[in-house]
């Protein structure tokens, strides 16, 4: 399995196949279905300094070939997380990556800092692009913002930055070209598109917070599109993320640019996608007499 | 709980747009308590994407062996539609078993008594219930709800574990008319009070709403089963909280059976 191996900043991983935020808890919810080891890496459900309620429901709704989710960032805030998440986490003995939200730039480096101190911890996500909390617009939806938001936290910690963009933008290389020069070791995209869904006959938004973010299969030639445009641009690692089902869907994000990805939604469907995917990466490389992952990496023939 | 590939034994129309689908799910069947629910993907294609929740309806014995379980379900949208489609023989990935599902046992001063109340289909989660309240030797009346006579579900088959067994339909078309939460008031009059009284419900949220309150005027411990849309179904998404006094708890992994003086309304 040698050939499957990546680096995202200092982060070697044994695969390229990460679990996405939000959509694998804190893995210990998939212990009893997953061999958790053989995962690329975690990414933790984002955590933030304080714990947060979320919205209140309907928080999911399916849509053709996806689904709307606005769960608004439910978790037991960051102490809760050090003491009784990352124990179980540490055992796994992949990396785990957590990823982090905060309301403003200084709650972003206390986590930082405070992260920066855990063992065990590989990297910090930074979810700078969830759209389902209110405020005026995500971090990620400007390029200035997002720069000193990865400054602050590459300020308080080595770890491995890896910076979560959001497609709810007009240029999408704009912001990732601000979280490479403010330092982050690499950028995972995309996260969901803000979508929404109506009941017809009780004329109500399907879900409480009216709109919610958009994944699964439905989005993913749209976030390809985006890996391609931004690999082609930044020279630090893209991970790329949106609707991965399969190990074809996986090597389509790869040949795009992206150094590893990120399996969402699919975990949902079927618990052992992870680890299926990384299988059928390595018969495609067998197939095709590849060597290494690297050498697809953005080798789409033009 | 484990994800499997269970072969459909049979998938037969009850009534209505009702189905009653057993799959060969051997470790499920053994692993399983009543009130629990399995995940099942209902199609190959990703029209519809999600798995849907199905409590488990009974467990299938072959002689002594456990051989699989049954779901029992109504048709009502993509999902459904899709599973009603499928023939014996046919495979589906099925998780399970998953939640907490009814606690049976309990300390009691009193001769214990189980009161079912089945509202339309959530006499699903119920028959397996029943019979394991059998087992155990516990009296158990059941009430069942149903709009009208043809939507009625399950009658037979707790008549095989009770005697006592009362309908109402909302029409008056059989049984008691009106809601089972009358019926179950009647009852409450009519029957003996030296019992320990434990109510096990599941139905549409009113009727949830309305049997907790009157289970909370007698002090009854009430255990209501509540069905939510899922995408997980193992609380990773948190996509199906219900309010408790205690936060936000998991329909799928904290439920879907609550005890009733938990539930905020």
């Amino acid at each position: 399995m040698t050939r499957l191996k990546v680096k995202i900043g200092k982060i070697k991983l044994k695969n390229p196949v990460m679990a996405a935020s939000g959509t694998f808890g804190y893995a210990k919810e998939f212990e009893e279905l997953v061999h958790l080891g053989e995962i690329g890496a975690i990414i933790t459900k984002t955590i933030t300094l304080n714990p947060r309620q979320g919205n209140f429901m309907p928080r999911i709704c399916e849509t053709s070939a996806g689904m709307l989710n606005a769960i608004g960032l439910q978790n037991e805030g960051i102490d809760d997380f050090i003491k009784e998440k990352m124990p179980y986490l540490s055992k796994i003995g992949s990396p785990i990556i957590v990823s982090m939200s905060g309301n403003n730039i200084d709650e972003f480096f206390i986590l930082a800092r405070r992260l920066d101190k855990v063992k065990n911890i590989s990297g910090i996500e930074l979810n700078i692009s969830c759209p389902n909390i209110k405020s005026k617009g995500l971090v990620a939806q400007d390029a200035k913002e997002t720069y000193e938001v990865v400054k602050a936290v590459r300020k308080v910690t080595n770890k491995t930055i890896i910076t979560k963009l959001s497609p709810n933008v007009t240029d999408i290389v704009e912001i990732a070209e601000s979280a490479e020069s403010a330092g982050s070791d690499a950028v995972s995209l995309v996260n969901t598109f803000l979508g929404m869904a109506i009941d017809i006959d009780t004329r109500k938004s399907k879900l409480s917070n009216i709109t919610g973010g958009l994944s699964g299969p439905c989005i993913k030639p749209i976030a390809v599109r985006m890996v391609y445009e931004v690999s082609k641009n930044i020279n630090i690692p893209v991970i790329g993320i949106g609707g991965i089902m399969n190990s074809d869907d996986a090597i389509e994000f790869m040949l795009a640019g992206a150094a590893a990805i990120q399996v969402g939604t699919a975990n949902f469907i079927e618990p052992g996608i992870c680890g299926k995917i990384v299988k059928g990466i390595e018969a495609y490389l067998k197939k095709h007499k590849i060597e290494k992952i690297e050498d697809i990496v953005g080798n789409l023939k033009i | 709980m484990k994800d499997i590939k269970a072969k459909i034994l049979s998938n037969k129309k009850v009534s209505h747009a009702y189905y009653n689908m057993s799959l060969d799910a051997p470790y499920i069947a053994r692993a399983a308590k009543p009130g629990q629910f399995v995940q099942i993907k209902c199609s190959d294609s990703m029209e519809p994407l999600l798995r849907r929740p199905f409590s488990i309806h009974r467990l299938k014995a072959k002689g002594s062996r456990l051989e699989g379980i049954e779901i029992l379900y109504e048709v009502v949208g993509k999902g459904t539609k899709s599973l009603s489609k499928k023939r014996e023989g046919e495979f589906l990935d099925v998780m399970g078993p998953l939640g907490s599902g009814f606690s049976l046992h309990r300390p009691l001063s009193l001769e214990p008594r189980a009161i079912i109340i089945a509202g339309g289909i959530g006499a699903a989660p119920l028959v397996y219930l029943a019979e394991e309240l059998k087992k155990n030797k516990i009296k158990t009346i059941v009430l069942i709800g149903a709009k009208t006579k043809g939507f009625i579900l399950c009658e037979k088959d707790f008549k095989k574990v009770t005697s006592e067994v009362y309908v109402s339909t909302d029409d008056g078309t059989y049984g008691c008319k009106g809601f089972v939460s009358k019926l179950f008031r009647k009852i409450l009059k009519t029957t003996e009070s030296k019992f320990e009284t434990v109510v096990y419900v599941c139905g549409p949220a009113g009727m949830l709403r309305c049997i907790a309150d009157i289970c909370r005027e007698r002090n009854f411990e009430c255990q209501e089963s509540m069905e939510e849309k899922m995408a997980c179904g193992i609380g990773a998404c948190l996509g199906c909280v219900v309010e408790t006094k205690s936060g936000n708890k998991l329909v799928c992994k904290d439920g879907p059976v609550f005890d009733a003086k938990e539930l905020i309304w």
